[in-house]
């Protein structure tokens, strides 16, 4: 039985140990925002926090995650319900078109500026190449980085 | 609005009105409103058929009033589920911030006649998602409000004439004239509907409608909370995933599934049987599909089969061949599809002539959510829940492989990842029912990548030549598109050779009309890949190609290319478009997109050498866009994209958010396909498997300085999905050539700029 904590809570899962992370969020623990879509870490739709760093869970086995902590698009807000500023900064750029692999995008938004609290366009485009929207919500994704940055700032 | 031609078709079902009224109370109180079909226009779900909507969309109004659209029609992430609702709310007159919104399912009545719409015409695809539904919509927001009206006047006593609303209250001239909506509609519901529709609201009073107005999903998809088909969960539910054919039109000859069966958690593993080439597909390939308990046990109990697979009748099919016969093709005559004027004789007196060929790829879809269906075949019923473009499809496809009436079937929809014509076919449908039916179990059927990238229905590849005769002074006297392809019809039913070139060559798009001698020449080319319909699909093909020879033919005879396509755009006037997107093409709307790109990236400006700007315009399916980009060539061939201006021309943009969002989508997409995709074959088979070897464009791809704009023009709009792509590739590629000198004429671009530059 492999134990871990998902968005503060502990879970425990016994199937098989090399059952990648996203399929024990998604089929096992009911927790569908995070997203499969290539399922080999070359897209990000399936990125989570792992120890509060950014981490593709298709390419995560389950065993790895043994007294770890985990926190997925559901927890990202807090306690108290508020969004997380990269959260609030998706919402008011509009961001999602789809929307299938905004809950990677945001989770690696939240990854790169707990790194880069005010990260330039290069540091946009170094961290965030190996996230891939079909939709092409691109030009709105750099604009709502830079505006969580600011109301991380401030604290909006 | 055009409301004379539908008066006749009212009077017809006049004596249904009444009986397919609906109204009640919903589970939280609030009241329905079920209005009758108003517009009456729309065609019939199936060939044949008696095409009325008989019940029509529905308004719930709540005590606290709040206000439920219901919305119609599948979201893909074009916007339809904010762009339809908000159409109903102005009409409606209600607050937008009041306003959420309900998915309805596939809405389809079985009559006399065959299967008509129940909730209106349900599917997207082609960009008519806002066009057809347009009229509708208002439709079907003014008699509602219309109805609450005549509530308010009957319980006030005073003429209908004296009342008018404000957002959510009905307001008539009379002491405590004002009446909260919610407290009007358990009587509205009981009056009879209107003759015709009441008068629609002026569009200079709108309030919502032209606005900036969020994503209604916006929240629960930035929370994780919005649920895609993927998402789906039943009780009792299995999954399901399929090996398929490795070879295109390939079989399985034979299977182990003993590793299979170990693996912990696997259920169940079922022969699926698919089409035999050249018959209409129903499904994409032949294979062996695994049931278990997980997502995770299905995949590693495919990867323990081991399958024999029968390779079948296009085992030697290979792209380098393909080419090469395509190329052998356009050496002899083809199909003459459209032939203006003397072409022979005007080409024979021109003075110059340019000849230019331009290779187009075969590309695949690759929505970031794979194919996934969730099917429940039991005895007499069937429910689907699906993420289809063409949920009417689904219903035809579950109806197709477990022989219930489609009446049993329930189609429910899904918020979708992505669809760019992928999801119009319904052939992950069909999988799903198939094995629900033979195991018995509620299935969730999931693709993986691999699935997705060598199981598709790809756009086609073509080689086109076009030549162009000119006079003297360089003005164009002949011309011909000549194209060798794979028709996107191949396997179409009942579609005739001789009609396959209407997938790949659009005969009125420019230049038709502008040159007097002009015809399209069309050689079908065979290969055993699937193919479909893309995001603006010809289109896409036939914009590079004659954007870039535009460009091409300028440099060639020494005119400015912006200055050649403003002259060859002209000034507004209609042409007849006899294609989808007609039946007017107005190439002066080309000319100002044209003009308004190159005057904001400062097409006139000195730039220093490496660096250049390239344009493009076209006319897709209605609506008209341009780019204009800038580029960097570093000498070692190192491409850079500068600077992008993109503009489209949607008539009235109804959800402008929305509308900026597919323009800059579409041109995050253009650069995609042009960069780096193509879908290959060698040996039969897909050569490509997932990102790593069939690239999407990545955020350093796209420049920070990148411009969306909307130029307003009439009160009419258009679609807005597709518009923006085609001229994409071309606009790249004439940057580059005035940047660097090198014209590229294959796409993707690949290595080849490094290649000619390093040569």
């Amino acid at each position: 039985m492999i134990s871990f904590k998902v968005n503060n809570e502990a879970v425990s899962f016994e199937g098989d140990s090399d059952t990648p992370l996203l399929w024990v969020l998604r089929d096992h623990l009911r927790l569908t925002g995070t997203k499969f879509a290539c399922g080999v870490g070359l897209c990000g739709a399936c990125v989570v926090h792992l120890d509060g760093r950014a981490a593709a869970s298709c390419r995560v086995p389950v065993s790895s995650v043994e007294g770890r902590s985990v926190t997925t698009i559901e927890g990202l807000a807090g306690p108290d319900g508020e969004l997380h500023p990269v959260q609030k900064a998706w919402l008011e750029m509009d961001v999602a078109q789809c929307g299938y692999c905004q809950s990677g995008q945001i989770m690696a938004t939240a990854d790169l500026l707990s790194r880069h609290p005010k990260p330039s366009d290069q540091d946009i485009d170094s961290n965030m190449s190996s996230m891939i929207c079909r939709c092409g919500t691109y030009v709105r994704i750099r604009k709502a980085i830079h505006r969580a940055a600011e109301i991380a700032e401030s604290g909006e | 609005m055009n409301t004379s031609g539908s008066k006749t078709k009212m009077e017809r079902i006049d004596a249904n009105r009444r009986r397919f009224l609906i109204a009640g109370t919903s589970v939280a109180g609030g009241f329905v409103l079920g209005l009758p079909a108003i517009g009456y226009s729309r065609p019939a779900i199936d060939k044949g058929t008696a095409g009325e909507r008989q019940i029509g969309f529905f308004i719930e109004i709540r005590p606290d009033g709040a206000v439920i659209i219901g919305s119609n029609q599948p979201e893909i992430g074009q916007g339809v589920r904010t762009a339809l609702p908000m159409l109903v709310a102005e009409e409606l007159d209600v607050d937008w911030s009041s306003v959420s919104v309900r998915q309805m399912p596939l809405g389809i009545v079985k009559t006399a006649d065959g299967y008509t719409w129940k909730y209106g015409g349900q599917g997207v695809g082609g960009s008519t998602g806002l066009t057809s539904n347009w009229d509708f919509m208002r439709e079907v927001g003014a008699t509602a409000r219309h109805q609450l009206m005549r509530a308010a006047a009957e319980r006030l006593e005073v003429p209908v004439s004296s009342c008018s609303t404000k957002p959510g209250f009905v307001v008539c001239d009379a002491p405590a004239g004002s009446i909260p909506y919610a407290d009007l509609v358990a009587d509205a519901a009981k009056l009879d509907m209107p003759a015709e529709a009441p008068p629609l609201k002026s569009q200079k009073n709108y309030r919502i409608v032209g606005t900036r107005k969020n994503t209604v999903d916006a929240l629960d998809i930035v929370t994780g909370k919005a649920t895609y088909g993927i998402d789906t969960m039943a009780a009792n539910m299995r999954h399901a995933v399929i090996a398929r054919s490795p070879y295109l039109n390939g079989s399985v000859r034979s299977f182990d599934d003993a590793e299979a069966r170990k693996i912990d958690g696997v259920l169940d593993v079922i022969k699926i049987d698919g089409p035999k080439a050249p018959e209409p597909y129903f499904i994409l390939a032949s294979g062996v599909a695994v049931v278990a308990t997980s997502t995770w046990a299905a995949i590693k109990g495919r990867d323990a089969l081991k399958i024999d697979w029968e390779p079948g009748p296009n085992a030697t099919d290979d792209s380098d061949r393909f080419w090469q016969e395509n190329a052998e093709m356009l050496k002899s005559r083809g199909q003459l599809v459209t032939d203006d004027g003397d072409f022979d004789k005007a080409m024979s007196e021109a003075k110059q002539v340019l000849v230019r060929q331009y290779q187009l790829p075969f590309v695949s879809h690759q929505p970031m959510e794979p194919q996934n269906c969730y099917a429940f075949v039991e005895e007499d019923r069937c429910h689907i829940v699906a993420p289809t473009q063409m949920p009417a499809g689904a219903s035809r496809a579950a109806a197709a492989v477990t022989g219930l009436p489609r009446e049993n079937i329930r189609i429910d929809l899904t918020r979708i990842g992505g669809g760019f014509g992928r999801r119009l076919t319904n052939d992950y449908v069909a999988e799903a029912a198939l094995i629900s039916m033979k195991t018995g179990w509620p299935i969730k059927l999931q693709w993986t990548r691999e699935d997705e990238v060598r199981n598709d229905f790809y756009r086609p590849a073509g080689l086109h030549e076009i030549r162009a005769g000119l006079d003297e002074e360089g003005r164009i006297v002949a011309w011909t598109q000549r194209l060798a392809s794979a028709s996107k019809y191949y396997r179409r039913p009942d579609m005739p050779d001789e009609n396959l070139w209407e997938a790949e060559l659009y005969p009125d798009d420019f230049p038709r009309k502008f040159v007097e001698n002009f015809r399209l020449e069309y050689f079908h080319n065979a290969i055993g890949l699937p193919r479909g319909s893309w995001r603006a699909p010809a289109h896409t093909a036939n914009a590079f190609v004659i954007q870039s020879f535009i460009d091409e033919l300028a440099h060639e005879t020494g005119q400015d290319p912006l200055q050649l396509r403003i002259d060859l755009f002209g000034e507004d006037r209609e042409l007849e478009y006899s294609g989808h997107g007609g039946p007017v093409f107005n190439p002066g709307r080309l000319t100002r997109l044209t003009k308004f790109v190159a005057d904001r990236i400062e097409y006139g400006r000195k730039r220093p050498k490496g660096r250049g700007v390239g344009l493009a315009a076209h006319f897709t399916f209605g609506g008209y866009a341009a780019h204009a980009f800038e580029v960097t060539v570093a000498r070692d061939g190192q491409l850079s994209i500068d600077r992008i201006v993109a503009a489209i021309d949607c008539g009235l943009a109804v959800h402008p958010n929305a509308v900026e969002a597919q323009l800059q989508g579409a041109t995050v997409d253009g650069i995609s396909t042009a960069l780096g995709q193509e879908i290959t074959v060698k040996n039969g088979q897909v050569q490509q498997s997932n990102f790593h070897d069939y690239p999407l464009a990545r955020i350093s791809h796209i420049p920070t300085l990148f411009e969306a704009h909307i130029l307003p023009y009439d009160d009419t709009p258009t679609g807005v999905g597709e518009i923006g792509i085609p001229p994409v590739a071309p606009a790249l590629a004439n940057a580059i050539f005035a940047a660097s000198g090198v014209r590229l004429r294959r796409l993707p671009i690949g290595d080849q700029l490094r290649q000619a530059l390093s040569g």
